[in-house]
């Protein structure tokens, strides 16, 4: 049973994930230069930036575990798939959150119907309705089914969604407000960005242990506290 | 075997006329409640239309899904069509067949009338009609993959209404599109093969993802 190796593997990634925050939170606040057209309120990119990574590959993460599990029958990888699914969601809350933030001081406004912004609430929507589906759900093992063909089914999608967003944003109004084109990006800016990157993985491994080991416990609960009391 | 499920649930819907007649009439309500909620000016409804009717077609064909399993789940047939030696593909496309006739073909037939509402003009509501006839069938395909995963649970009305909605957005955005390339004179041929290439797409995908969710669901 994974559960007590879950355990013993929760700490190595917690604690780091800690520290490559403080990291990243020092060098994206301290050392990176501030940015001469957006002053320092670019500096919300060192977590916008990683969160929207991090919810865009969890959901094709999250999705691959799906898609073994119900191939397999392996029940671990479609408990792992729902764990995943609550920090991407979470992830993407964040992306949305701080990009609305962010886009405030720099845009002068929190909404636009940019391409990217609305592909990633597209995927917030894609994550509710898998959690809610399962949420709903009570025999696990259909529930896990369930999920798993839906995440596939929106993986499938989701190029298509993307270009159909794109194709849709320019064909109506022309880009008219882009990203500010720096040609590179300044290396402790980057720097900075790549920790936060780092940390937030480091996160999300120990995050969705944590969750893992709650849902084996709540769906094997004989088993594994058997398993606990070996260890 | 697909004609077979095709007449079957056609003549079934036929027995039961006033469930298409309450979804067109839905979609009449809900294209109506817009210019109501929205002010009279012609030039601000004719520039959203497209949308709007887009928008109340995704909605009203919501209406209907729940129908498309949970009554031959509920006598069994299902079972029973899970069980015959004909591929399950094959059922899933006929009962979706039978479900676009029934539910969809009724508001496209209804459109180009609502679309006058908002003062279209013919070579406008021609695609809006053909853009409808195109992209209906995707609403149809990619429900049935939303239903055939929420049956018989408890809430599945609005349960589907967040799994799939999400999944027509690219039929909403070709299609409106189209449309308002029209109005605004420029070509809707690349939008409508783009919804074109879409519904094959869900074609291909959909019956065969409908059948593994129908057979997690029953078993």
């Amino acid at each position: 049973m994974f559960y007590p190796v879950a355990g013993k593997m929760i700490p190595w990634f917690a604690i780091p994930a800690a520290i490559l925050f403080a990291a990243g939170m020092y060098v994206g606040f301290f050392i990176a230069p501030t940015d001469f057209q957006q002053g320092d309120a670019y500096r919300i990119i060192f977590i916008h930036v990683p969160a929207a990574w991090m919810g865009m590959f969890l959901y094709v993460l999250m999705a691959i575990y799906a898609g073994v599990g119900w191939a397999f029958n392996a029940r671990l990888a479609s408990m792992m798939a729902s764990a995943l699914a609550v920090t991407g969601a979470m992830f993407t809350l964040v992306s949305l959150v701080t990009g609305a933030l962010w886009g405030k001081p720099t845009w002068g406004t929190y909404w636009v119907w940019d391409a990217r912004m609305t592909s990633t609430l597209i995927l917030m929507f894609l994550y509710i309705g898998f959690i809610s589906l399962q949420a709903s759900i009570d025999d696990t093992r259909r529930a896990d089914r369930a999920g798993a063909i839906l995440a596939l089914v929106g993986v499938i999608n989701v190029p298509i969604i993307y270009f159909s967003v794109q194709w849709w944003n320019t064909l109506h109004q022309g880009a008219t407000i882009r990203l500010i084109g720096k040609p590179t990006i300044a290396a402790p800016m980057l720097t900075a960005m790549l920790i936060m990157l780092a940390a937030c993985w480091f996160y999300s491994v120990a995050v969705v242990l944590i969750r893992l080991r709650c849902i084996i416990l709540e769906r094997e609960q004989n088993a594994a506290r058997f398993a606990e009391v070996n260890a | 075997m697909l004609r077979w499920i095709v007449w079957r649930d056609l003549t079934l819907a036929w027995r039961r006329r006033a469930d298409i007649l309450s979804t067109v009439f839905f979609f009449i309500i809900v294209v109506s409640l817009f210019p109501l909620g929205i002010g009279p000016e012609t030039q601000l409804l004719r520039s959203i239309a497209p949308g709007i009717i887009w928008v109340a077609a995704l909605l009203a064909s919501m209406l209907s899904l729940n129908r498309l399993f949970a009554n031959d789940h509920q006598d069994g047939t299902l079972e029973q069509l899970l069980l015959t030696p004909q591929p399950l593909f094959l059922v899933v496309l006929g009962k979706v067949l039978a479900h676009w006739i029934v539910s969809e073909v009724p508001l496209v037939l209804v459109a180009p009338l609502v679309g006058l509402q908002f003062d279209l003009e013919t070579e406008t509501l021609r695609i809006l009609l053909i853009s409808l006839l195109v992209g209906t069938p995707v609403l149809s395909l990619i429900g049935s993959v939303g239903a055939a995963l929420t049956l018989g649970l408890r809430g599945g009305g609005v349960l589907i209404s967040l799994l799939v909605l999400p999944l027509y957005i690219p039929a909403l955005i070709f299609g409106s599109g189209a449309v308002e390339a029209s109005i605004m004179g420029t070509a809707p041929a690349p939008h409508l093969s783009l919804l074109g290439a879409f519904a094959i797409v869900s074609l291909i995908f959909s019956p065969w993802a409908t059948a593994a969710a129908l057979r997690i669901s029953v078993e």
